[in-house]
C-alpha cells in the first residue's frame, strides 16, 4: 500500500466528512467522527490492497479462451 | 441470466448492431473495460466470499457472466456497477444452492485469518477484516460498496436491488455495529490478544496521516 495515497485518502475523507459550518462540535461527536473516519480509511485501504494485487493469469486465460470460441446465444 | 437486465428500462433496446456482441469494435472496447475492472471485482468478491480462493472463483464466474451478457450491456453506462451487480447475484445464487452455507461462512472466516497472517500486514487491517465478517451480509455489502468501493448510495441501491433509503440505513447500522465489534473485541481472533483493535486502527490512521 502506497503511503502517500493512504494519507491522501485520509485528507479526502476529512474533506468529505467534515460539515462546512465553522462551529466546533461537542468533543463526544468529534471523537465519534474521528473513529468513523479512521474506520473508513482502513476499509478503503483493505479494498484497495486487493485492487492493487496483480491479477492472476487465470482470469485473462479464461477470457481469451471465451473470446476465441465462436459466439453463441447467451 | 435475466437478473441484471431488469433495471434497463430507461433507454430502449438498441438495434442489434449497436451492442458489444455484434459489433467487433464495441466488443473490443467492452473487453478492455471488463479487463480493467477485474481487480475491483476481485476486491468485492473477497469481501463477500471471505477466503481468497473462493473469492477468485466467484470473480471469474462473474467476469464470464458479464462477457456472455455483453449483448445486453449498454455501452457508456456504468459498467462497474453492472459487473458488481452480476457478481453479487452470482454470490447469492451460489449461496442459495449450498445447504452448508452457514458452516462455509465460518470456515471462510477461519481461512481468512490464516490468509491474512502476513507479517507485513498491519494488525488493524486483520482485525477489520475479521470484524466485517461479523456484520450481517446485507450491511457488509452496503458498507463496502459505499465506504470502500466508491459507489454513490444510488448506485449501491441499484447493485443491491433495494431502495436508496435502505442502503443508507444499512450503511449507518453497519458503521455503528462495526465500531461496537471493534470496541469490545468480539470479532473471532483465534486466541490473539484482545481489546485494542479500535486503538490500533486509530493510531494507524494517525500514523498514515502524518506520513508525507
Amino acid at each position: 500500500m502506497d503511503r502517500r495515497s493512504a494519507s491522501q485518502m485520509i485528507e479526502n475523507a476529512q474533506v468529505n466528512d467534515r460539515p462546512t459550518s465553522g462551529a466546533k462540535p461537542p468533543p463526544a461527536l468529534d471523537e465519534a467522527r474521528l473513529r468513523q473516519q479512521a474506520i473508513g480509511v482502513k476499509l478503503r485501504q483493505m479494498f484497495d490492497e486487493v485492487v492493487s494485487e496483480p491479477v492472476p493469469d487465470e482470469f485473462l486465460d479464461i477470457l481469451r479462451r471465451a473470446d476465441a470460441k465462436p459466439t453463441e446465444g447467451a | 441470466m435475466a437478473d441484471f437486465e431488469a433495471d434497463d428500462d430507461a433507454s430502449p433496446k438498441p438495434a442489434n448492431t449497436d451492442n458489444a456482441k455484434s459489433n467487433p469494435e464495441l466488443e473490443n472496447q467492452f473487453k478492455k473495460e471488463l479487463v480493467a475492472l477485474i481487480p475491483h471485482l476481485r476486491a468485492f468478491a473477497r469481501t463477500l466470499a471471505g477466503d481468497p480462493a473462493s473469492a477468485d472463483d466467484l470473480a471469474q464466474d462473474a467476469m464470464m457472466k458479464a462477457w456472455d451478457a455483453r449483448g445486453s450491456y449498454q455501452m457508456g453506462t456504468n459498467m462497474k456497477a453492472w459487473t458488481f451487480m452480476i457478481l453479487r447475484n452470482q454470490f447469492y445464487s451460489d449461496k442459495r444452492r449450498s445447504w452448508r452455507s452457514t458452516q462455509l461462512d465460518q470456515e471462510a472466516a477461519e481461512r481468512t485469518l490464516v490468509a491474512v497472517d502476513d507479517p507485513g500486514s498491519p494488525l488493524a487491517l486483520d482485525e477489520l477484516r475479521l470484524s466485517i465478517q461479523k456484520l450481517p451480509p446485507e450491511q457488509r455489502e452496503a458498507l463496502i460498496l459505499v465506504g470502500a468501493g466508491g459507489f454513490a448510495y444510488e448506485e449501491a441501491a441499484e447493485i443491491c436491488n433495494c431502495a436508496v433509503g435502505t442502503v443508507k440505513s444499512r450503511v449507518s447500522r453497519a458503521r455503528r455495529a462495526l465500531q461496537g465489534i471493534l470496541d469490545d473485541g468480539s470479532y473471532d481472533r483465534d486466541g490473539r490478544p484482545a481489546g485494542d483493535a479500535m486503538r490500533s486502527i486509530l493510531s494507524d490512521a494517525e500514523r498514515l496521516s502524518t506520513v508525507r
